[in-house]
């Protein structure tokens, strides 16, 4: 069992620096997900736990030994890779019990132990095979079942999944949960894919370009997102950016076509008036029945197209200018260019620093449970 | 193969494009080949006129003659003894090259040189590094007089003419060892370092094995290039001596033939060369092509 404290981090590439002075600390036994963009350092800091790339500055301690300055195999990670991996000529038995032959374990308890890891992840069948002869899903069994069978410490992911279609994806995702939850290993998953990120993670690391955004549990992180750029990136579809301005008086927000939306001042002890990013989450959003559509608040939409969810509808939509996505349980007969009503509750509503693209922090101790009633009060206050 | 394929519909132009690689390869390959094949199963008159059908009779008196299994034991020991030695040499730098340890830019650069040498340039420079009496190596004498003398010795001689035609090959065959080294998934030297193997351990589990490709293709051209291309390091290094010891198969050809203008001989000779060199080629095109590949 292992923790692993990362300790302002840095990766240079000549004088590109990739890593930006990473620093957090992954408990023993978590299961952590580092999820960005392609490019956002995320592979090179994993890579880095591993042993495979070194470390520019700072420390990385696996179990409280540092281990900058060792091998590979003296950290007692395992890693599962992009592309499994495998070696193309052993067999699977061969591929799954290659560690254990250079540890030195005898052949009889590496056939015993290969057994057993073969079933668990269903691959006893085919255990002669050569890589080349298994589908994709199979191999990435193959390069997992190489790294539980030596029971190591720390588990590492690089993006293993991007190589499956959408169906094994699932299936794998939740088969690497399960195992999660049966070994308890510390464990660190790399990936692009948000839905990856929010199913498997305990706490979810969201990085760009080289620099940490947020720390948090999944569900914080898509509640409360810390910048614009995790805003936008989390959450299928990402939350609705719309530029704003703050009334002088700090009780009302204009968009950009003028609409005016009431906000609960109290909140944001910080708020500043002048321009802001307004975030909205689609499922925040609804469409209010026509009757109340003249009422005063509302926001003004214009209806472009839906997408049919099965369990729902995206429907896009424009709001001053600005592309918006609702999420609507049911079927909604609009055409493209009907007017719509959109009800949001001032809860609800996400302010970020135009600037620095950081979220404008606020306190939600004393908001009492509001109704309609004081929504629409507050609508008319603005 | 069964994707489209391009094919000319006029067939004129297309004998036309082909035709110079055509004539080349007529006038410098079949038709020698054809007019050796003539003169191994004929005698030509020492004073000129008709060549005499003889049938197997200079095969006979090639395969019955102990110079000629002189000549054949001294060409198999040379060409195994050169191709390990070209190989051997060649892996190890590829390998340095491929870590990227430092310089090996100017390394990979470098390397490739001693190919583009010609044989009787690399013979002459062999020739004066290992001179007995002048050269890097006569400190070797120096320490114990007469220990190094290829004149003299003909194991000194073949290990001379070995030396010159492995440094000759090593450059070939560290471009393909780099090139088999370089086209392996990083990947999977990272798996097996992550699975606990060391670098040695890493080269003799993963890197050699799916190197073997390679590795048989260039068994295969540089046996043949020893038996074939030697001609030039022999001619100016040894001229084949001392008494014999460096009469490989290909310059025994030469001297029967030209000094001793046997063409008959000489001609039956090459054709056996031949018929070895093409069986090696068999052997690489049928089995090894097949066998070692992975996927």
């Amino acid at each position: 069992m292992a923790r692993i404290d990362i300790r302002d981090v840095t990766k240079f590439y000549g004088k590109t620096q990739v890593v930006h002075g990473v620093d957090f600390t992954i408990n023993d036994g978590e299961f952590v997900v580092i999820l960005g963009p392609s490019g956002c350092g995320k592979s090179t800091l994993l890579r880095m736990i591993a042993g495979l790339e070194e470390i520019s500055g700072g420390t990385i301690a696996i179990a409280g030994d540092v281990v900058n300055d060792r091998e590979p195999r003296e950290r007692g990670c395992a890693m599962v890779f992009q592309n499994y991996a495998l070696y193309p000529h052993m067999s699977v038995a061969e591929n799954i019990a290659y560690g254990l032959k250079v540890a030195g374990v005898p052949k009889a308890e590496r056939l015993v132990r290969v057994q057993a890891v073969a079933k668990t992840v269903g691959l006893d069948e085919f255990l002669e095979r050569k890589p080349g002869q298994l589908s994709g899903g199979q191999r990435q069994r193959v390069a997992m079942a190489r790294a539980m069978i030596k029971e190591p410490k720390v588990f590492l992911f690089d993006e293993p999944l991007s190589n499956l279609d959408a169906k094994l994806r699932v299936q794998m995702r939740i088969e690497i949960r399960k195992l999660h939850q049966r070994l308890k290993a510390t464990s660190v998953f790399v990936t692009h894919d948000q839905v990856e990120a929010m199913t498997l993670a305990d706490r979810l690391v969201v990085m760009n370009k080289g620099v940490i955004e947020q720390i948090g549990a999944p569900k914080d992180v898509y509640d409360r997102p810390a910048s614009v750029f995790v805003a936008a990136f989390i959450g299928a579809p990402g939350l609705n950016l719309l530029p704003a301005t703050i009334s002088s008086d700090g009780h009302s927000l204009a968009l950009a076509d003028g609409q005016l939306l009431g906000i609960e001042t109290a909140r944001y002890p910080a708020l500043k008036p002048g321009p802001v990013t307004l975030g909205l989450r689609a499922e925040a959003l609804n469409i209010r029945p026509d009757r109340q559509a003249a009422r005063q608040g509302s926001l003004k939409a214009v209806f472009d197209f839906a997408e049919e969810l099965g369990v729902g509808q995206h429907i896009h939509a424009d709001i001053a200018g600005s592309p918006v996505v609702i999420h609507v349980d049911g079927r909604h007969p609009y055409s493209s260019g009907d007017r719509l009503s959109i009800g949001v509750s001032p809860r609800d509503l996400q302010l970020f620093d135009s600037m620095t693209g950081l979220r404008i922090a606020e306190v939600d101790a004393p908001v009492p449970s509001m109704t309609h009633e004081h929504l629409f009060a507050l609508d008319a206050l603005a | 193969m069964t994707g489209k394929r391009v094919t000319f519909s006029n067939t004129w132009l297309a004998g036309l494009l082909i035709a110079p690689q055509l004539i080349l390869v007529f006038t410098f390959f079949y038709w020698p080949a054809g007019e050796a094949l003539y003169w191994s199963f004929t005698l030509e008159p020492p004073f000129g006129g008709e060549n005499q059908w003889v049938g197997w009779q200079n095969f006979k008196t090639v395969f019955e003659d102990p110079l000629y299994w002189n000549s054949v034991r001294i060409s198999v020991i040379f060409a195994l003894c050169s191709t390990a030695l070209a190989m051997g040499i060649a892996l190890i730098l590829a390998t340095f090259v491929d870590r990227q340890l430092p310089g090996y830019q100017a390394y990979r650069f470098m390397y490739f040189w001693p190919y583009a040498v010609a044989a009787p340039a690399v013979g002459l420079a062999f020739r004066f590094i290992f001179a007995p009496d002048a050269g890097f190596v006569s400190a070797l004498n120096q320490w114990y007089p007469g220990i190094w003398n290829p004149a003299r010795d003909g194991v000194d001689a073949v290990i001379l003419i070995t030396l010159a035609n492995a440094w000759s090959m090593v450059a070939y065959n560290f471009i393909f060892f780099l090139a088999g080294l370089q086209s392996i998934p990083r990947s999977l030297t990272e798996a097996a370092a992550m699975d606990g193997s060391g670098v040695l351990r890493r080269m003799a589990d993963i890197q050699f094995p799916l190197l073997a490709p390679t590795f048989f293709f260039l068994v295969v051209i540089n046996l043949t290039d020893s038996f074939v291309n030697s001609f030039g390091i022999v001619d100016i290094t040894t001229a084949g001596g001392p008494a014999r010891a460096t009469d490989l198969m290909v310059y025994k050809i030469y001297s029967d033939g030209f000094k001793g203008k046997d063409y008959s001989l000489a001609a039956a000779q090459s054709l056996v060369l031949m018929l070895l060199v093409v069986s090696l080629t068999f052997i690489q095109f049928r089995f090894v092509e097949r066998r070692v590949h992975y996927t």
